[in-house]
């Protein structure tokens, strides 16, 4: 058989191509449920982080299930509206405006939970964040990240950087300001800021503007809550 | 283990005088990209020894095979197949692993160490010998890439593992955390200080 004729090289080529397309279609498709519950389950641990409490992953749905009463989606206005909070897309939802919302009780206390959606350096930023009854104090929060740089961006996962934002306000006398992120030592006037991470100036930006815009699509809803 | 004097050779060759990092200069991108902590170099060091060393009985098992034409692409698919395959089981059955690899399983296909072991070796050598160079350099990287991750976490952020290893006391007399450490330019550095005491140490292996 001659290797170099151009026959041999287009069949060998499109055998080649066919053969690794099945089996990377085999394996997608046989281990598709695993992979959609261990996802189910990393975005329950998510959110109950942004509540402050920790769980493994194999006890992610029986806590979620005790402490979320409900969720749903609103509407820009804060109106309820149909769909499923849990299984949405929080960044294809925001752009048809649509907000999911949990809500926890904790302690006999209701906690809201918001997602949020932005960019960071290298690809998408998300998270959630918590407030208390009053719409305005935050409880707590969490960020997770597809692919910041370790040792920098990346530090935004861990609770050294999302334990910072429980107690501060995202309303200022009445008016939405969002939480800041700034340059440690830095400070912001006329709204509650936190200090960013050093050396992941962009990926903090990032977290910045993403509470800020996120967080404006759930303004009207957290007013009508409050009044 | 009753491996011949060629097969230890093979597999132990690139732990120090034949280093891909060091001495072959492959794999320098992803040995500045990843080694920021101890924790994802060592990940990434054992993802690529898995990796080269399957792939590298791929290519050898097809290598007589394969149309000489389109070499570099055969390599190229089967590689990607691996990697593509390898995180998609991690996804199922380990996620909290998939997680932190996201990152560099892209990493690990353009990663030179893998075509270049798959091109010099693997085309020219039986399945069980390429099994073994394709451990060994990946063990080689490995190595380096612990080294360089060790020294950039301990000077940059004071932590290994993730664990704090420099006492409270040495922050209250004033030393600081290098941040300059976390930045890719070190990695470079260290890379080089790296490979200076290793020649140093090797005579033979300088050039004049």
């Amino acid at each position: 058989m001659n290797r170099d004729s151009n026959t041999y090289t287009i069949v060998y080529a499109s055998v080649m191509v066919v053969l690794v397309a099945v089996v990377l279609a085999f394996t997608s498709q046989s281990l598709r449920s695993f992979q959609k519950e261990n996802e189910e389950n990393d975005k329950r641990q998510q959110i109950l982080r942004s509540i402050n409490v920790q769980v493994q992953a194999n006890e992610a749905k029986a806590k979620y299930n005790e402490l979320i009463e409900k969720s749903f989606l609103v509407n820009e206005q804060g109106e309820p509206i149909e769909g499923d909070a849990f299984a949405a897309d929080v960044a294809k939802a925001f752009g048809q405006q649509m907000y999911p919302v949990f809500i926890a009780r904790i302690d006999g206390q209701t906690k809201y939970i918001m997602a949020l959606s932005g960019a960071g350096l290298w690809g998408p930023l998300w998270g959630y964040i918590s407030v208390n009854d009053d719409c305005n104090t935050i409880y707590g929060a969490d960020f997770s990240h597809a692919g910041e740089t370790p040792g920098l961006g990346a530090e935004i996962v861990f609770p050294s950087f999302s334990r910072q934002f429980a107690g501060k306000h995202i309303f200022v006398q009445g008016e939405y300001k969002s939480v800041a992120i700034v340059k440690p030592g830095k400070s912001a006037t006329g709204q509650d800021y936190v200090d960013g991470i050093s050396g992941g100036t962009i990926t903090s930006q990032g977290v910045n503007k993403m509470i800020f815009d996120s967080l404006q699509g759930y303004v009207r809803f957290l007013t009508s809550q409050n009044q | 283990m009753g491996l011949s004097n060629k097969s230890k050779e093979i597999l132990t060759g690139p732990f120090s005088k034949n280093n891909p990092v060091i001495i072959q200069m492959l794999g320098i991108c992803s040995a500045l990209a990843v080694t920021s902590k101890l924790e994802p170099s060592i990940v990434m060091g054992i993802s690529v020894t898995v990796v080269v060393a399957f792939a590298n009985v791929i290519i050898s098992l097809l290598r007589n095979t394969i149309p000489n034409r389109i070499r570099i692409i055969v390599q190229l698919v089967v590689a990607a197949a691996l990697v593509t395959i390898v995180s998609e089981v991690l996804k199922a059955f380990a996620f909290d692993v998939n997680k932190q690899l996201s990152v560099f399983v892209g990493l690990i296909v353009t990663n030179c160490i893998l075509m270049g072991r798959l091109e010099a070796f693997a085309l020219g050598n039986g399945p069980w010998e390429s099994f073994l160079d394709g451990l060994g350099n990946g063990l080689g990287y490995g190595l380096i890439l612990v080294v360089i991750g060790f020294f950039r976490e301990l000077f940059g952020s004071g932590t290994l593992l993730g664990y704090p290893v420099i006492p409270e006391v040495f922050y209250q007399w004033g030393y600081v955390n290098n941040g300059l450490m976390i930045l890719p330019p070190m990695a470079l550095i260290v890379v080089a200080v790296i490979i200076w005491v290793h020649r140093s140490r090797n005579k033979d292996l300088q050039e004049n």
